[in-house]
């Protein structure tokens, strides 16, 4: 039971660093902009976030509130720089994206290292503790309320997106520009405007699957496996077919599938083996979606491409 | 009563690069009126349309509704003044419903409420006498419903002024009559309509004046009562030009290309090619006129191979074709070249040499695993030499000559295969006089040799210069063949939207069908039931 319980909670805390990416890249998707570039702009996030604490690590609420802003205005710069690339310049969105991938990450790794990080490990705490009675819950308490501030954050920010795309009308324009640009162009939805905000926003909150993954998962230690994270994050948004709702349950799924190696006494070849279930799970969603061919799961018809109004 | 001026157009223009579109257009509309739009293919129709619902923005010239001038740079604008376009190509998203789609681009600070729409769609409907689910999703939807979905769009929004691109090219007649019913009930609720067909009956029907356009020039407007569909005609077409295109007179061979009772559908699903028969002989320019989208594309893409054949037969020398991978077809001497409205589309990699172009239909030959590019660049300096190409050398990419050139690429191309067949789709399709006449002279060339011609052309004044026979499709029917010597420009003008069908004149006689066939009558037949009985099988296998 213990062991279990220990499985999912871990499940859930490394989950949450897919469910910041995947949710970001959802947004971003609904509006059209296939945006690769979200494992070097989860790193950035965290590069941000880092500098962020170790300017204010040692004031407890004030740091976490620093580093998320920091992280989330890192990643934006970045979705900035994109949706400039891509909708003013019009270049190709593939390898645009690949590109702020490659910029991202070596930028994140050269910076990284001239960042004070001896202050991180007590930083973390600030991250990682938000209720301290859960203890004396038994397994209930383990389960649903052992998480850092960032894991609620996160379940909040996918029941947000969620219920802006379903329910409001910028949610309707949104989706809109993604599926048909033209049609929304016509319909004087400023599609410019959407892509922009929309890469903007998911950019920044994909970053804060960086930060979340330094400072509470990993503890405040640095690792160099943030663009790791960042391509499951893309592999969990067609995964849970553009459902920022689905991403939830989705990305601790996920979660549990990477860490799951941890748990079972396998050999070291196997263990690779088996932090690539949630990539071959990826792909078997895609093959059903696809003979089953229903509109609905299908990714924003124009992902992808970019829109230019006078083109004919 | 005195009528009121709900839309005037003075002295628009428009450019695309060098392309004149529209040139000093003046238009007009009432209120309670329905004005028809009519002109050829290229006449500029949607693009002035265009300009008024602000997805262009006119380079000269001023708009003015209700007699004030206004400045529509989007259409955002174009709403604000009241101002609704249907679309030829519908704009909707597929995935959302009826009502999401009505709602798009609203801001009316309203919160939003979807069972509201809902209810306000079917009080529209009611309204008019439409029938529609608000709640159904678009891709579930038939065409008429697709349509009516647009139609309501622009009522929701409060328009005054609608604008209908086509609207009935894609609906059956009797949808046709549900659309005018509403179109009418629209005038006597106080709506100005402008409605863009090329079927004159329609416009008969329908409009109560007709405004023409002709090249991107406005000709006139005249009241539908006082006119008719000759007239119009001749206002749409123009007096016959004199071109000194040369008709290579020679022996015509026995049909090389039979085409019988050809169905081919598009994309889409809607029929593209009805019924159509029609054949080449050696030695022959077969003409094809016709509105645009009037099947041209999908019977270019069937004869090449690139489109299933709903049914019907294709037969070369005698022998089918149908169902043949296009490798097979070109193998057989027949070459295609289509040339789309971008004009680079299909036939040629833009940002490949001339050399490299050259090479795409014979890559397969020869036995290395090697390109073969010194031979590949001898042929192409041999075209470029003989066509009086301009380029910098063979190695430039094609996208950067000009279009001319890259259409002489293209049809040298496939010249050099030394076909026995060649389809050309539009191949003067904005060039210069003078490459239009060096393409006509390598067509010429090619016929003296022997070469069944089938070219799909728009300008009715070289078509009746240089082809021997002219086919006119309107709406994937095939409205009659005629000889080119014999015919006038009106007739094919009123063959081309449909007024006249030869076809009713001359019950007696089938057109296309030609009397000395490659194939006995019997052999015809047992091909027909040939084609029945693995149609039934494949029924039956289906179940």
């Amino acid at each position: 039971m213990g062991v279990f319980v220990s499985f999912l909670s871990g499940a859930v805390r490394l989950g949450t660093t897919f469910l910041y990416g995947s949710t970001g890249e959802t947004l971003t998707e609904k509006s059209g902009h296939l945006n690769l570039g979200i494992p070097g702009i989860m790193c950035f996030g965290a590069l941000g976030g880092c500098i962020g604490v170790s300017m204010v690590g040692s004031v407890p609420v004030l740091t976490v509130l620093v580093a998320i802003i920091f992280s989330f205005c890192f990643a934006g710069l970045l979705g900035l720089l994109y949706s400039f690339l891509t909708v003013t310049l019009r270049c190709n969105q593939n390898v645009t994206g690949l590109t702020i991938t490659t910029f991202g990450v070596g930028c994140t790794n050269h910076f990284i290292s001239q960042v004070n990080t001896s202050s991180f490990s007590r930083a973390s705490t600030h991250f990682t503790n938000l209720f301290t009675f859960h203890e004396n819950l038994g397994w209930f308490g383990e389960l649903f309320l052992s998480y850092g501030i960032m894991v609620y954050l996160a379940i909040a920010i996918a029941i947000l997106a969620s219920l802006f795309l379903t329910k409001t009308k910028k949610g309707l324009y949104l989706r809109a520009v993604g599926e048909n640009p033209a049609t929304a162009d016509a319909a004087g939805i400023s599609v410019t405007a959407y892509r922009y905000v929309a890469t903007i926003i998911g950019s920044g909150i994909a970053g804060l699957g960086g930060l979340f993954y330094i400072m509470d998962y990993l503890t405040g230690s640095w690792e160099y496996t943030i663009d790791a994270m960042g391509w499951l994050s893309i592999a969990l948004v067609i995964f849970t077919v553009w459902k920022p709702n689905f991403g939830i349950l989705g990305s601790f799924l996920f979660g549990g599938l990477y860490i799951l190696a941890n748990y079972v006494a396998v050999s070291f070849a196997m263990m690779n083996i088996l932090k690539m279930i949630p990539f071959f799970v990826t792909i078997v969603v895609l093959i059903v979606t696809s003979i089953v061919g229903k509109k609905e799961t299908q990714p924003p018809a124009s992902l992808g491409l970019n829109y230019f109004r006078e083109e004919r | 009563m005195e009528k009121q001026t709900a839309l005037e157009l003075k002295g628009i223009s428009k450019y695309f690069g060098s392309v004149v579109a529209n040139k000093n257009v003046n238009l007009s509309v009432f209120k309670n009126e329905i004005l028809s739009l009519l002109g050829e293919n290229g006449s500029g129709k949607t693009t002035l349309m265009n300009m008024i619902s602000g997805i262009y923005f006119p380079d000269e010239g001023q708009i003015f509704i209700d007699g004030e001038e206004v400045i529509i740079r989007s259409p955002k604008d174009a709403f604000k003044y009241k101002i609704g376009m249907i679309h030829q190509h519908f704009k909707l998203v597929d995935v959302f419903s009826a009502a999401e789609n009505v709602v798009l681009g609203i801001d009316d600070g309203e919160k939003y409420n979807i069972k509201q729409v809902n209810s306000r769609v079917r009080e529209i409907a009611e309204k008019y006498g439409f029938e529609i689910d608000p709640q159904k999703k678009i891709h579930e939807m038939s065409v008429s419903e697709k349509q009516t979905v647009e139609i309501i769009k622009v009522l929701y929004r409060g328009a005054d002024i609608l604008i209908l691109d086509e609207p009935t090219a894609v609906l059956t007649p009797q949808e046709i009559k549900k659309l005018f019913g509403v179109l009418r009930k629209m005038r006597e609720d106080g709506k100005s309509i402008i409605i863009i067909t090329h079927k004159l009956n329609e416009v008969m029907e329908i409009s109560d004046r007709v405004a023409i356009l002709r090249k991107g020039e406005y000709i006139g407007t005249v009241n539908t009562a006082e006119t008719n569909e000759k007239q119009l005609t001749e206002m749409m077409v123009g007096k016959k030009v004199e071109l000194k295109i040369e008709r290579v007179k020679t022996d015509f061979d026995r049909p090389l290309l039979e085409l019988r009772d050809l169905i081919i559908k598009k994309d889409d699903g809607s029929t593209a090619i009805d019924g159509v028969n029609f054949y080449i002989r050696g030695g022959e320019i077969l003409g094809v006129a016709g509105v645009a989208g009037c099947g041209q594309k999908e019977l270019c893409e069937a004869i090449a191979g690139l489109r299933k054949l709903e049914s019907g037969f294709i037969m070369h020398k005698g022998e089918s074709i149908v169902g043949l991978p296009p490798k097979e077809i070109i193998k057989k001497g027949i070459a295609m070249s289509f040339i789309p409205e971008d004009r680079l589309g299909m036939g040629l990699v833009p940002s490949f040499s001339i050399t490299d172009n050259m090479m795409l239909k014979t890559y397969g030959e020869g036995k290395s695993p090697f390109v073969n590019r010194k031979s590949a660049r001898e042929r192409a300096n041999g075209l470029i030499e003989r066509l009086e190409i301009v380029t910098p050398s063979t190695e430039t990419p094609v996208r950067r000559l000009s279009g001319g050139n890259v259409q002489k690429v293209l049809v040298g191309r496939e010249i050099e295969s030394s076909p026995n067949v060649i389809v050309t789709a539009y191949p003067v399709r904005g060039l210069d006089i003078n490459s239009s006449y060096a393409i006509y002279d390598i067509l010429n060339e090619q016929k003296k040799n022997g070469v069944g011609i089938l070219f799909i052309g728009e300008d009715l004044d070289v078509m009746l210069a240089l082809c021997d026979k002219i086919m006119v499709l309107c709406h994937g029917k095939n409205m009659g063949i005629v000889h080119a010597e014999k015919t006038t420009k009106e007739q094919l003008g009123l063959m081309m939207t449909g007024a006249l069908d030869l076809n009713e004149q001359k019950k007696d006689k089938v057109f296309g069908k030609a009397k000395d066939s490659n194939l006995t009558e019997e052999q015809w037949s047992a091909a027909e039931e040939r084609a029945e009985a693995e149609k039934e099988f494949k029924e039956k296998s289906d179940d």
